[in-house]
């Protein structure tokens, strides 16, 4: 395969043509979407869904936030935030204890927690949804928080342990040397320079949770305690046949996010990557 | 597993003069072992417990089977339908997705400037919840309304108009299609990662030689890449084993069972046909084909490793 011009063309001129055409198969569903939360009812059935619509009507935005849509995220925000602190707390905290604090079995249960990575969440589905009922947590939104927890950990130990191992061991050792205890270290030292790990957890996470479906699906089942995947299934049962205001709903519900990325691209990117880790 | 941190513990402290920094891992790791006890290793047992029951999951009316649904689940042809389906979907995940997402990571890494917002829009559809593009996607396949069909339509290609959800031919296929879409631009960003470690003196240097873009990218880059890709596909079917968002809010498994996988077939026994029992044993099933499998894909793979 020698460099003849023809191939050099070639490649200069796919390119842009791949690149071009990847970003029209990204963003068509995406078009298609905002387009038709702009027409009608009447108009989504009579005209073509490929037609522009008439007017940039806004009343099935108007519809949709008339109704419960802002209990939804209410709950959202609520439920991923304390979910998010504790992830944070708790895994920084274990992610300490394995990277730096010598005892016994450090290695075995490091290793247990990140199996836990593989395990399928769908197997704890029934025994979660069963306890729930049991401990009276049942269609509460702080019924999420348990699960929510507990699966987002053995990945985030993994990825901060990792991180904090990559921390010098001179700063600690200074503190230890004046006088300083495994907390004050850890709450001085290490939670601080682990700034940017700490970040990026928080950010795949708070993704993560703020789609999740089936513990939300199974946990709750009044509209005052669900989360926002919740609000489109819900609207949908609602709408039935109203295309234009179901579409409303996704991409209000999509909304938040997609803000949010406007301003962190690069971090967003970063933290969703975080999930590419291999247990 | 709180059992084995406390020893460690009172193994370690002698005596009364229990210091602070002998008690500092259990106290560091106790929230993080509570937690997973509680939430994932209890519900565990737990569910091998529920599979020896046969009970509808109201009241105390549950019946201990021992071992009769575990009976049922091996001839259970449904159960393995669904679990074919799951391998089906991992193997179409892999072989759509780890070429697509190799050949825009090579088209981004020679875009120049036009790359970083190529990425950024491209990661899109991995920020949308699986709810929000079932529902998107449901609509998008509509055999009357949906744009699908009219834009087939509108190609001259209308004779190829599908019920695509519809159709026991179509319904499973449809649903990996969208499963791909939304992923592809995750292992695009994996493999650029891939792609920029790889040293640019090396290419430059094979330049001077002689050697084409295409060369370069076959003999050399291809083979750089190769534990990211390796990475990647394990990642890929892992996740397919234990799939089920976009199959249970666009085809809820159906039509008559074509896109059952192996989570949706264990929902729809618990949750639908009120089987708890034997729909633990589904799940418990499923746990067991998943952790064999990805125990089997990772020995054959480096272990513990990070990309990015």
């Amino acid at each position: 395969m020698a460099s003849s011009p023809a191939t050099r063309v070639a490649g200069r001129i796919a390119v842009p043509v791949l690149g071009l055409f990847w970003l029209a198969v990204t963003t068509v569903p995406f078009l298609f979407m905002v387009m038709t939360t702009f027409k009608t009812q009447e108009e989504s059935y009579s005209s073509s869904v490929w037609a522009l619509p008439e007017s940039l009507n806004f009343v099935n935005y108007a519809d949709v936030l008339s109704g419960p849509f802002l209990t939804y995220l209410k709950n959202s925000v609520m439920v991923v935030a304390i979910s998010v602190v504790l992830i944070v707390l708790i895994s920084a905290m274990a992610a300490y204890a394995f990277a730096r604090i010598r005892f016994r079995f450090n290695e075995a249960l490091f290793g247990l927690i990140v199996a836990g990575m593989i395990v399928p969440i769908h197997i704890t589905l029934v025994p979660i949804y069963l306890m729930t009922r049991e401990i009276g947590l049942y269609d509460s939104p702080f019924a999420l928080i348990g699960p929510y927890v507990a699966t987002s950990l053995p990945i985030s130990v993994f990825i901060l342990t990792e991180f904090m191992r990559q921390i010098p061991k001179e700063l600690e050792e200074a503190a230890r040397l004046d006088g300083c205890g495994p907390f004050t270290i850890f709450f001085k030292i290490f939670f601080p320079l682990s700034g940017p790990g700490l970040s990026t957890i928080a950010i795949y996470n708070a993704i993560m949770l703020w789609n999740e479906f089936i513990f939300a699906y199974v946990l709750t089942s009044s509209t005052s305690t669900r989360t926002l995947p919740l609000a489109i299934w819900d609207y949908q049962g609602q709408y039935t046949s109203n295309i234009p205001a179901i579409l409303a709903v996704v991409t209000l519900t999509s909304l938040p996010l997609v803000v949010a990325y406007a301003f962190g691209q690069e971090k967003i990117v970063k933290g969703m990557m975080a999930g590419s880790v291999k247990g | 597993m709180t059992d084995i941190s406390t020893r460690s513990a009172d193994g370690g402290a002698g005596g009364a003069a229990l210091s602070l920094r002998k008690l500092a891992p259990v106290v560091f790791l106790a929230p993080a072992i509570l937690m997973l006890a509680v939430y994932l290793l209890y519900p565990l047992v737990d569910s091998f417990r529920l599979s020896l029951l046969d009970w509808n999951g109201l009241g105390s009316n549950a019946q201990f089977v021992g071992l009769d649904n575990w009976k049922k689940l091996l001839s259970d042809t449904l159960f393995w339908e669904a679990a074919w389906n799951n391998i089906l979907l991992a193997v179409f995940s892999v072989l759509i997705q780890m070429p697509i997402a190799v050949i825009l990571a090579v088209v981004l890494d020679n875009a120049g400037k036009g790359s970083r917002i190529l990425k950024i829009l491209y990661f899109l559809p991995l920020l949308m919840s699986s709810v929000a593009l079932g529902v998107l996607f449901k609509y998008f396949y509509d055999v009357n309304f949906g744009p699908l069909n009219a834009l087939l339509d509108y190609v001259g290609l209308g004779y190829l108009a599908q019920d695509w959800l519809g159709d026991t031919r179509f319904a499973l296929g449809a649903v990996i299609a969208v499963i791909c879409w939304q992923y592809i631009p995750f292992y695009m960003v994996l493999f650029m990662a891939g792609l920029a470690s790889f040293p640019a003196e090396i290419s430059e240097a094979a330049k001077l030689d002689g050697a084409s873009e295409a060369t370069i990218f076959w003999k050399m880059k291809l083979p750089h890449l190769k534990g990211t890709i390796r990475t990647a596909a394990v990642l890929s079917v892992i996740g397919a084993l234990r799939y089920f968002d976009l199959i249970y809010v666009m085809t809820g498994g159906g039509p008559e069972g074509s896109s059952e996988l192996m989570a949706t077939y264990m929902y729809r026994n618990v949750f639908s046909s009120f089987q708890l029992g034997y729909g633990s044993t589904v799940a418990s099933g499923m746990f067991i084909v998943v952790i064999l499998i990805a125990s089997v894909l990772l020995r054959f793979s480096k272990r513990y490793e990070t990309e990015v």
